[in-house]
């Protein structure tokens, strides 16, 4: 027996009706390790993830936590007090509660609080670990940021030998990741074994040592990372042998018909009430541009005022040169624009109604209350969707909520693009869904915009964006600070943009 | 395949209404197989009239599945429910008396048309409805609380009106709508019934009702961005509501020819939501199926009718029916469901086993 | 990012939701009293008349509390006036018709209360059935059982022990006023009052303190996060029902020592009045927020308002409906537009 071992799955079986999520799968952690889960959607991580911290229950195998042999994880709690703490994309803390019960509640065996103590301790913790927030804050008064680094401060403070962190990193900015990154070189010097899921490989390759790669809800291997360049790793993600995934904007010719330089949509001093400053943007006709800064600079919130999704406070906007008032996304739906946003979970999906009625959302509501299409209409276009974005479900019937996430996010790609927009603004299309599903949309757009749709494209990955824009308009602090073209289109230069003081 | 079948047919949403449909009529089969008699005869006046269990339960399902059309509608659309319809009524109905009444409590003839009198109830109706549908759908109070204000005052603002007086309508013609038009021998209330499914089920074809209160009780800030307006589409379910109220109320006060306000309507709130939850549909909203919903309401009524049979009283009925109730519950409830799925697939493998051990 | 860029400077924002209702609810109260006190002076100067408020609504103050914690944990009971009515009842017959002791009828109340507790808290959390239509049951249930057990309205009339227990009261000095003849009448209050306001701190000591009582407030604030964050969700809303309706056992037991009958109609829309001061006391129905000093508070304003009504001379009985949906309207609007003032000013 390895005394260093802190973790081991063998054999882990679990499926769901209909779905086998998760065959024969084997997992092994070391103490001070930080071990990368990798694997495109739906390849089994969050499954095997919520199997370990008894989520899920499993169907069989073994789990054996250092030296206690086939241990079994029922609840949350019982993994808890197993060692095994977890913090999730999605924030898993009570916003109405304060910053230090979010750290301590469902803790220790005390009935009783003692505030001042835990206010005391929290402070301790929070300050130890440089998060901005107090102990006796209200959660929801923090920002998604600090509220993931209180859910990793509470996990830390738990003493945990397991860590899991599952994609901890998509709300946080680069500053914020580095300090995540920090704490968890000092987790892994403590001792603690630490299981890191996520979709950007750029962080795997920064503090992983080993990957363990799952495909199709298969063991498909353990590396170390010195053994996996990250062409490799996307090929053994993927199952095949990649071409390339850096150059895909030379297969797409540009668009070069009439009315090139004509402005599809043109604003002046834009503004909503999601608290940015007013901006100028214009895009042209088959160009692809983006909107790129930090997170929380503003790059959302910016395309949302030009859909209409918030309340516009003041600016002109023009279609064609042609002065039109959006102030409510019906509005910009009706004069060509399209939006799908950032959040796909929230904004996006309407879950429990059939892909078919998902796809038709937006033409549907665009043709009118009084006018729904018949059965066959909608059945005809959903199917000519599916097929030609190749999105994989059982039936047009079938839930939306039931694909995946790549999927899911086809379908509300094939709604937008049902609408023949004239300009389609993509927000974040590519973030949680696998590498193959990115580079598809990525070569979608760049084959709209030859046929002379105008995109915007945002994404935080700035090699994506590099990848498919033309024009890069660059945030900061809620503010347009710069536009880069040409040869301006570097990482280096992006980066000193966003950092300003040139 | 069999078990596929199987699952489907348990899977689907009406079964537990139909379900419970088939379990009542089957126990009133086997303690009175005169509960399904009709009978033709002739009511007080020399007309004919049909009469029976059955066309009781028709009857006086009546209310409760037009009620029920339009709590299906605000449950999708606001994931919660309208408790005030009771209260409503009252209102409704106190203002339909006020206009064919006027100020005088025993009228000689009626003051108004009655078509007129109907009118002024679906607006008093529908104001209704737009108060509780503003007050969730603008200010985002939680429907059961904003419906709450209503149920409080509703008695209260219904006795108002007509000065706590109990006018009596003088005109015959008015007891129709609840009751028998002449020489027709089903109940009036039978073809309103039909006439308000026929309405519903126009609507949802030739519109989007159903698409776009089911993607606002879904996800509303998906739908928000896909162009729809949920503050309009749940302020809407909410006026449509107030119009199945107005009706509700004509059969009812019809049904007396004058109105007592502490009691009109009372509790029918209750079997309102009952009916829908009864019908499969989340009470949490989303998608909803109104055949489902309107045969609850039936399902609901049938219950009642056969307590009364039993000879239960009036006022201890509620007690036998929150019994049905929450064994009706507890046998579509999720865990219990899988459950015994789990139960059924063991079983059967157990067969299996036993067969293939046999060979 | 400086550390206090992060975090958001003024008091408004700082506070949270719970005590910011509880504020906005208890400053309600004192200004309507003060109001009551200018225009309608005469009563409202003297003690006494609150403690008659309190007097008559013990058994409203208990029952809101359970009501409360309910809510405050993400449901909703509406079977407390019912079992209110059934434990009347029940009591009445026991101490009536069997000349049952005062221990005895207080099991039997307890008991009512627990049996709820356990069967509709079992039904909520375990097998996951809408809180709404179970205590819509529950409802029904009580109601019928209360005219089953006897139908007709009765007071209790031969049974001493009990007749003397319900005649109890306890002055307070100090508080009490004279009348116009110059005698001095002093101030008393209901033993139904002294055992509502220990379970107000005792609840209020439970909820602030304990693991459980928070727990309410995680479950609550959001269910899915509980779990994860290690609390045993299904437990903590079976406890939520179960000290609900246990409330409402007791509370059933305090207001039959204030009325001393049983009748099915007793209690009628009880449960409507403590939802109603819950809100008005700062619980939100969606749960997570809330207090129980708040529901006292609710309580307290609800039945200031109704007293300031009726002695207006708007005495007329819809009046009273009316003020109260009224008054229920208002509050929910400020809460309402509130949080979305505090939603906005976070959010920039």
């Amino acid at each position: 027996m390895d005394n260093n071992r802190i973790l081991e799955m063998r054999g882990i079986n679990k499926s769901f009706p209909g779905v086998k999520a998760l065959q024969n799968v084997d997992f092994t952690l070391n103490k001070g390790e930080i071990h990368a889960l990798m694997g495109e959607n739906g390849a089994g991580k969050s499954t095997l993830i919520k199997v370990l911290t008894g989520v899920y229950s499993k169907d069989s195998g073994t789990i054996n936590l250092g030296d206690k042999n086939n241990v079994s994880i029922r609840s949350p709690q019982s993994a808890q007090n197993l060692g095994i703490s977890t913090v999730y994309q999605e924030i898993t803390l009570c916003p109405n509660l304060t910053v230090a019960e979010n750290i301590y509640i469902g803790r220790g065996s005390s009935q009783i609080t003692n505030w001042k103590k835990m206010n005391t301790d929290a402070d301790k913790l929070l300050q130890k670990l440089d998060i901005p927030a107090r102990a006796t804050q209200q959660l929801a008064s923090c920002s998604i940021a600090v509220q993931q680094m209180v859910a990793i401060a509470r996990a830390v403070d738990m003493d945990c030998k397991v860590l899991i962190l599952d994609e901890p990193t998509s709300s946080l900015d680069e500053q914020e990741v580095e300090k995540l990154f920090g704490l968890m070189r000092d987790l892994k010097a403590l001792g603690v074994g630490i299981i890191f899921v996520t979709h950007f490989l750029d962080q795997v390759y920064e503090v992983c040592d080993k990957i363990t790669v799952l495909r199709d809800g298969q063991f498909v291997g353990e590396y170390e990372i010195k053994d996996l360049p990250r062409v490799k790793l996307v090929a053994t993600m993927l199952g095949k042998e990649m071409d390339d995934l850096s150059d895909i904007k030379g297969e797409q010719g540009t668009y070069s018909g009439e009315n090139k330089d004509e402005r599809v949509f043109e604003a002046k001093e834009l503004q909503s009430d999601a608290g940015i400053k007013p901006f100028d943007f214009y895009i042209k006709k088959g160009e692809v541009n983006g909107f790129t800064g930090l997170l929380g600079s503003g790059r959302s919130e910016c395309v949302r005022a030009i859909f209409g999704a918030d309340r516009v406070l003041k600016g002109k906007v023009k279609m064609h040169g042609k002065e039109v008032k959006i102030s409510k996304p019906l509005d910009a739906m009706k004069n060509g624009i399209a939006y799908l946003p950032e959040d796909r979970k929230v904004d996006g999906i309407i879950g429990d109604l059939s892909v078919r009625d998902n796809i038709i959302m937006a033409l549907q509501v665009l043709k009118g209350f009084f006018r729904p299409f018949s059965k066959k209409q909608a059945e005809a276009f959903a199917d000519e969707y599916i097929k030609k974005l190749n999105i994989k479900t059982a039936s047009s019937d079938t839930p939306i909520k039931s694909l995946s996430g790549g999927n899911q996010q086809k379908v509300i790609l094939a709604r937008w693009l049902l609408m023949h927009p004239e300009y389609l603004i993509l927000d974040e299309p590519t973030r949680g869904i696998d590498v193959g599903t990115k580079v598809d949309i990525q070569k979608l757009v760049l084959e709209l915009a030859s046929e002379g749709m105008s995109v915007t494209f945002i994404s935080s990955e700035t090699d994506e964006m590099l990848r498919t824009c033309s024009r890069l308009v660059v945030m900061r602090d809620r503010k347009v600070v710069g536009e880069l073209t040409g040869d301006d289109l570097t990482q280096s230069k992006i980066m000193s943009t966003i950092a300003g003081g040139e | 395949m069999g078990k596929s079948m199987i699952k489907k047919i348990t899977g689907h949403q009406m079964f537990i209404p139909i379900m419970a449909l088939l379990l009542l009529a089957v126990v009133n089969l086997i303690v009175d197989p005169g509960f399904f008699k009709v009978t033709l005869g002739t009511n007080n006046s020399g007309d004919p009239v049909l009469s029976g269990s059955l066309i009781t339960i028709l009857d006086y399902g009546s209310e409760l599945a037009i009620l029920a059309i339009g709590m299906t509608l605000v449950t999708a659309a606001s994931g919660g429910q309208d408790i005030s319809v009771g209260a409503t009524i009252a209102i409704a109905g106190s203002a339909m008396l006020r206009v064919l009444c006027g100020t005088n409590t025993r009228p000689e003839t009626i003051q108004a048309p009655i078509i007129v009198a109907f009118l002024v109830a679906c607006v008093v109706g529908m104001l209704c409805g737009a108060f509780n549908g503003a007050l969730v759908s603008i200010f985002k109070i939680q429907p059961m609380i904003a419906t709450l204000i209503l149920f409080t005052a509703g008695r209260s603002i219904a006795a108002w009106i007509n000065n706590n007086e109990l006018p009596i309508v003088p005109d015959p013609k008015f007891k129709y709508f609840g009751g028998f038009i002449p020489g027709i021998p089903i109940p009036t209330t039978v073809f309103i019934v039909i006439a308000c499914i026929i309405v519903i089920v126009l609507v949802l074809k030739f519109t989007n009702l159903g698409l776009y209160t089911q993607a606002v009780g879904i996800n509303e800030s998906s739908s928000k961005l896909n162009g729809i307006n949920p503050t309009f589409i749940k302020f809407l379910t909410f006026v449509i509501l107030g119009l199945c109220v107005a009706v509700a109320a004509l059969i009812k006060v019809s049904r007396i020819s004058t109105i007592n306000y502490s009691v009109i309507a009372k509790d029918i709130e209750m079997d309102a939501i009952l009916a829908v939850a009864l019908g499969g549909n989340a009470l949490s909203g989303g998608k909803f199926n109104m055949w489902s919903s309107i045969l609850g309401a039936y399902v609901i009524q049938f219950l009642t009718t056969t307590l009364y049979k039993f000879n239960v009283q009036s006022d201890a009925l509620s007690a036998y029916k929150a019994v049905v109730v929450i064994l009706l519950v507890i046998f579509s409830a999720p865990a219990v469901r899988t459950y015994f799925s789990g139960l059924f697939a063991k079983i059967s493998a157990s067969g299996k086993g036993r067969k293939e051990a046999a060979k | 990012m400086s550390k206090k860029k992060l975090i958001k400077g003024n008091l408004f924002n700082r506070m949270s939701d719970t005590n910011l209702l509880l504020i906005i609810t208890v400053v309600i109260f004192f200004l309507m009293y003060i109001g009551a006190i200018i225009f309608q002076g005469g009563g409202f100067t003297k003690p006494q008349m609150l403690f008659n408020i309190l007097n008559s609504n013990a058994a409203l103050i208990i029952t809101a509390c359970g009501m409360s914690i309910v809510m405050i944990s993400g449901g909703i009971d509406i079977s407390v006036g019912g079992v209110v009515a059934l434990v009347s009842m029940s009591c009445a017959v026991y101490l009536d018709f069997h000349n049952g002791s005062i221990i005895g009828s207080f099991l039997i109340a307890l008991a009512i209360g627990l049996a709820y507790g356990i069967v509709q808290g079992l039904l909520v959390a375990y097998l996951d059935i809408q809180p709404f239509i179970v205590s819509l049951a529950g409802m029904f249930f009580a109601r019928g059982m209360t005219t089953i057990i006897n139908t007709k309205p009765f007071n209790v009339e031969n049974n001493q022990a009990f007749l003397n227990l319900k005649q109890t009261r306890i002055t307070v000095p100090g508080m009490g006023s004279y009348n116009r003849k110059g005698i001095y009448v002093p101030a008393y209050i209901e033993i139904g009052v002294v055992v509502a306001l220990v379970l107000v701190i005792i609840l209020f000591l439970v909820l602030r303190y304990t693991k459980l009582g928070r727990s309410f407030y995680a479950v609550g604030g959001n269910k899915q996060s509980a779990l994860m964050l290690g609390i045993n969700v299904k437990r903590t809303k079976f406890f939520s029902h179960l000290i609900c309706s246990t409330l409402a056992g007791i509370g059933g037991y305090v207001y039959f020592l204030h009325v001393g009958s049983g009748s099915a109609s007793h209690a009628m829309g009880m449960e409507m009045n403590a939802i109603a001061s819950s809100i008005i006391g700062g619980t939100m129905l969606s749960g997570g927020v809330g207090n129980i000093i708040g529901t006292l508070f609710g309580v307290l304003s609800l039945s200031t308002i109704q007293n300031i009504v009726s002695s207006a001379g708007l005495d007329q009985a819809w009046w009273t409906g009316i003020t109260i949906a009224a008054m229920l309207c208002i509050f929910l609007l400020i809460q309402s537009v509130v949080m979305r003032q505090r939603k906005r000013a976070l959010k920039s």
